[in-house]
């Protein structure tokens, strides 16, 4: 389901069931690696986003796949083709830069026809090509407006519709909204995923912010220190995650450190029971997944515990509680907003609910 | 408020300081009774008759011209690629190479003009309008090179980036890009380097040849001693030179005003 | 991003540019130094004579201390004519500021020429000053000290060289945060004193820029001298033009042009050095 950065390379693809390639693809910058040993394969059409916090790597991949930066080692191949021999301008991948990078001596139009422009596409059907770009974008109105006239929206679009009107394999996006304010980013998400799903273009999207990954991708390729942490759909990511890094960086969750002897899990007060090996172990449970057990009863799955509330931090849907298990051992709790809670409680969760994860 | 209004008054003397001998110049060119006494009396136009009439003048005038041209275009040319270079390439001797171009700037223009001098000797090539040329050239590509660097720094990165990912050649993308980027530099420059070759006598003092430029004729005529008509053609040289720097102004008025701002601090560059 | 094609297309003319028209003549210049002239020609005889003449004759290093004091006068007027301005313009000038800032850019456009030309006339002793002098019956007869003088040498130079010591004292004051004036002022200090212990340490750098670029420029001067020095306002530089001149001796003027390039080279270092180490920001 997950694959690990240590995959062997895959055999070329008779069909296009793969887009694009990365075989052990590794940069080194001065005496640092930058990426090391990545290995994933892109489907065409589909909507996957590098995930990670700054340093991890995921804007140095984005450049290689776009042709500024070489790999140290390791190869990219697109629909059966070499990748990384190209220089950019022969590469069938387009960017959509983190600042836009519009040109402003050119009009929005003249920006948007650019790419056409350079490889001598006739004039008749650049004019119609220009005219279907700014309409996919919303931006028809503002074709003769220079980009220092348009808002961080409009300039966004239209550097969306520059990269989208030659008809790319590949769109790759630098984390095209971490310049706009937070309402604007909601509204482009929106737009952004419904423009992937009608155009059906392959988009590569570049993001630290974990929350709009798990909004727009198909799958989400977490990227920590220059190496793959996990790639999966979403969900999958969500639920499962593989260690203990994907755990803490996509949403909320308790890592509870502890060992399995003698066919049971000991994580501080937490214990149950579990027929797999003796040895160290870690689990994530999410916050979400603990309940207050009012009445006391418990499923066979469930395991129960007792914890004296610390904090409360009211959320309006939802409250979050920091609670404490005793000997130092504090979990954190999200339940539907309740009003306020004192003293001991009794929580359960659902064992099912507590994925083990590696370090 | 007192040490306020003493300083604006100060300041009032500083101005008056650095304009009064060019008033004082501008004044008496129209005094008939010429140069010198007090005060000016009998306005008269007859000096810029006189110099009007005067064909060595013109002369040294196209002379100046033709040179500051020919110097524009080659320390451009040049000034751009190692503007480039120095932006872009890494190279053995790169920061040497950075001081010794700006050298002639900040070394005094006798040094320059005599190495030039003694290269000119020893090349024996014969020394004219074509040595002064060379020696304008290689003391004001610094200017150029200056100025370039400056507004390629400003360039922004991506937008190159953009134009390769768009499919144009990295030959495409300097024309269509970063020359038209680099309009307001390469014009501000040309200004620049223009002023400074025409007004240029230290290094040319020791390039020329039979043929004079502006400055060395005018310096002639001091030599055989002071007319009415060297206020004339002064006061010609101060309101073109004004002209030229309003001209210069509204070209970066379009710009931003913190670019304006930074340029005219290196601007008063010495030759 | 950029190939090897490009970097090399792009670095080599300006290189063999710079290598043959800077690098080469100053080596020659240097080369000149170590040379003799025997009967009116120039012999390449390597030789130091030329530099232990100008350690043993006084009359250089008379012509040198001159100059010197020439320089340092200059530097000294321009400052205390150029750093108040600069001030009035950084800090009370307000909407006027830019273009007051045009009005001193203006004269450093007009030709060192005619500039110097106009000190000529107004200095001399038909000139406009001491007409002006004598028609306010301030004096009788016309004071010749004001021309042909080292006075009027430190007058002209200073005259050309203010706004040059302005532009980069002006950068600096501006680059003065405001939040730091008003921190200053909010704890107790007038403007004098915030002046004294905020405003002016962080001016240094620009403050040295400036006063480096007057000093050596007025040093290696000799057009301001030529036209109104006279024979008591004769700098170094014109004792080098002389001997490329009429008194033809290449190879000494050459070694007192690489004596004024190692004292230019070295105050240029000295004072990028301690721009470095004073600009606290």
């Amino acid at each position: 389901m997950s694959a690990s950065p240590a995959n062997p390379p895959q055999e070329l693809p008779a069909e296009s069931a793969v887009l694009l390639e990365l075989r052990n693809v590794a940069k080194r910058f001065a005496a640092v690696d930058v990426l090391k040993n990545i290995s994933l394969n892109i489907a065409p059409g589909e909507f996957l986003t590098l995930l990670g916090e700054s340093g991890s790597g995921k804007t140095t991949l984005l450049r290689l796949i776009a042709g500024f930066e070489q790999p140290s080692s390791g190869e990219i191949w697109m629909s059966g083709e070499r990748l990384d021999v190209l220089p950019p301008y022969r590469r069938r991948v387009n960017t959509v830069f983190q600042n836009y990078a519009l040109f402003p001596h050119l009009s929005a139009c003249e920006n948007v026809a650019y790419g056409l422009r350079v490889r001598n596409t006739p004039a008749s059907e650049i004019g119609a090509r220009v005219e279907e770009a700014l309409r996919m974008v919303k931006m028809q109105g503002f074709a003769a407006s220079r980009p220092a006239r348009l808002s961080g929206g409009q300039q966004q679009r239209i550097a969306l519709a520059r990269a989208l009107v030659n008809r790319p394999r590949l769109l790759l996006l630098d984390e095209p909204l971490s310049a706009l304010d937070a309402n604007l980013r909601k509204q482009m998400q929106s737009e952004l995923k419904s423009l992937q799903r009608e155009i059906g273009v392959t988009f590569l999207f570049v993001t630290h912010d974990q929350e709009e990954a798990m909004a727009l991708s198909d799958r989400i390729a977490l990227l920590c220190d220059g190496a793959l942490e996990q790639v999966a759909s979403p969900r999958e990511i969500y639920a499962h995650p593989a260690t203990a890094y994907t755990a803490e960086f996509i949403g909320q969750t308790n890592l509870l450190r502890g060992e399995i002897r003698g066919g049971m899990v000991t994580c501080g007060a937490l214990r149950w029971p579990s027929d797999e090996a003796d040895g160290p172990v870690m689990f994530s449970l999410r916050p979400e997944a603990i309940r207050i057990c009012a009445d006391g009863k418990r499923q066979a799955s469930e395991i129960k515990f007792r914890a004296a509330v610390r904090q409360q931090f009211y959320g309006g849907s939802s409250e979050l509680l920091e609670v404490d298990c005793g000997n130092g051992q504090t979990l954190r709790v999200r339940v539907p907003a309740r009003g306020p809670l004192a003293g001991e409680q009794d929580f359960v969760f659902s064992l099912c609910d507590a994925t083990r994860v590696r370090e | 408020m007192r040490g306020a209004t003493l300083l604006a008054l100060y300041a009032v003397f500083v101005f008056a300081f650095l304009y009064l001998p060019i008033v004082v110049l501008v004044l008496y060119s129209f005094n008939r009774g010429g140069v010198g006494g007090f005060p000016p009396r009998h306005f008269t136009l007859s000096w810029y008759t006189q110099l009007f009439a005067d064909s060595s003048v013109w002369d040294s005038v196209l002379n100046s011209l033709i040179v500051a041209a020919a110097s524009v275009a080659l320390s451009l040319g040049l000034g751009l690629l190692a503007a480039l270079a120095l932006d872009r390439a890494d190279f053995p001797g790169k920061r040497l190479f950075r001081r010794l171009v700006l050298l002639p700037l900040i070394l005094p223009g006798i040094i320059t003009g005599l190495s030039l001098l003694m290269f000119a000797f020893l090349a024996g090539v014969h020394l004219s309008l074509l040595t002064v040329f060379l020696g304008h050239s290689s003391a004001l590509i610094s200017v150029a090179t200056t100025e370039l660097f400056a507004g390629l720094q400003k360039l922004d990165r991506a937008q190159e980036e953009a134009s390769l990912d768009l499919g144009a050649t990295p030959w495409q993308t300097f024309w269509r890009i970063t020359l038209p980027n680099l309009k307001l530099s390469l014009i501000a420059a040309g200004l620049l380097i223009f002023t400074l070759s025409m007004d240029e006598i230290a290094v040319t003092f020791f390039l020329i040849g039979r043929d004079n430029t502006l400055p060395l004729e005018i310096w002639a005529r001091l030599r055989r001693g002071i007319t009415p008509e060297i206020n004339a053609i002064s006061t010609l040289i101060f309101v073109a030179s004004v002209a030229l720097i309003v001209v210069w102004y509204q070209l970066r008025a379009r710009s931003l005003g913190a670019r304006s701002q930074e340029f005219l601090e290196q601007l008063g560059e010495p030759s | 991003m950029y190939s090897r094609t490009y970097k090399s297309l792009v670095s080599l003319p300006p290189l063999v540019w710079v290598g043959t028209f800077l690098l080469l003549p100053y080596a020659l210049m240097f080369a000149h130094s170590l040379w003799a002239v025997r009967e009116g020609v120039i012999v390449h005889h390597w030789n130091l004579d030329n530099y232990k003449a100008l350690f043993t004759n006084s009359l250089y290093a008379e012509v040198l201390f001159r100059t010197m004091r020439i320089a340092a006068s200059v530097t000294l007027c321009s400052i205390l004519l150029g750093y108040p301005l600069a001030y009035y313009l950084a800090f009370h000038a307000g909407g006027r500021r830019e273009l007051l800032y045009q009005l001193v850019i203006v004269p450093l456009w007009v030709s060192y020429l005619v500039r110097g030309y106009a000190w000529k006339t107004i200095l001399g002793s038909d000139g406009v000053l001491n007409g002006f002098l004598q028609y306010l019956h301030l004096t009788h007869e016309p004071v010749g000290y004001f021309l042909y003088s080292p006075f009027a040498v430190v007058l002209m130079l200073t005259h050309i060289y203010t706004p040059f010591v302005f532009l980069p004292i002006y950068a600096a004051l501006e680059h003065v945060p405001r939040p730091l004036v008003e921190a200053s002022q909010d704890l107790g200090a007038n403007s004098v004193q915030t002046f004294w212990r905020v405003i002016l340490p962080l001016s240094v750098p620009g403050l040295l820029a400036g006063a480096t670029l007057a000093f050596v420029l007025s040093l290696g001067d000799f057009l301001a001298p030529l036209l109104v020095g006279g024979p008591s306002g004769t700098m170094i530089a014109n004792v080098v033009q002389s001997l490329f001149g009429a008194a033809f001796d290449w190879p000494l003027g050459a070694a007192i042009s690489v004596g004024i390039l190692v004292i230019t080279i070295s105050l240029l270092f000295l004072s990028e050095f301690l721009e470095k180490r004073w600009a606290f920001q």
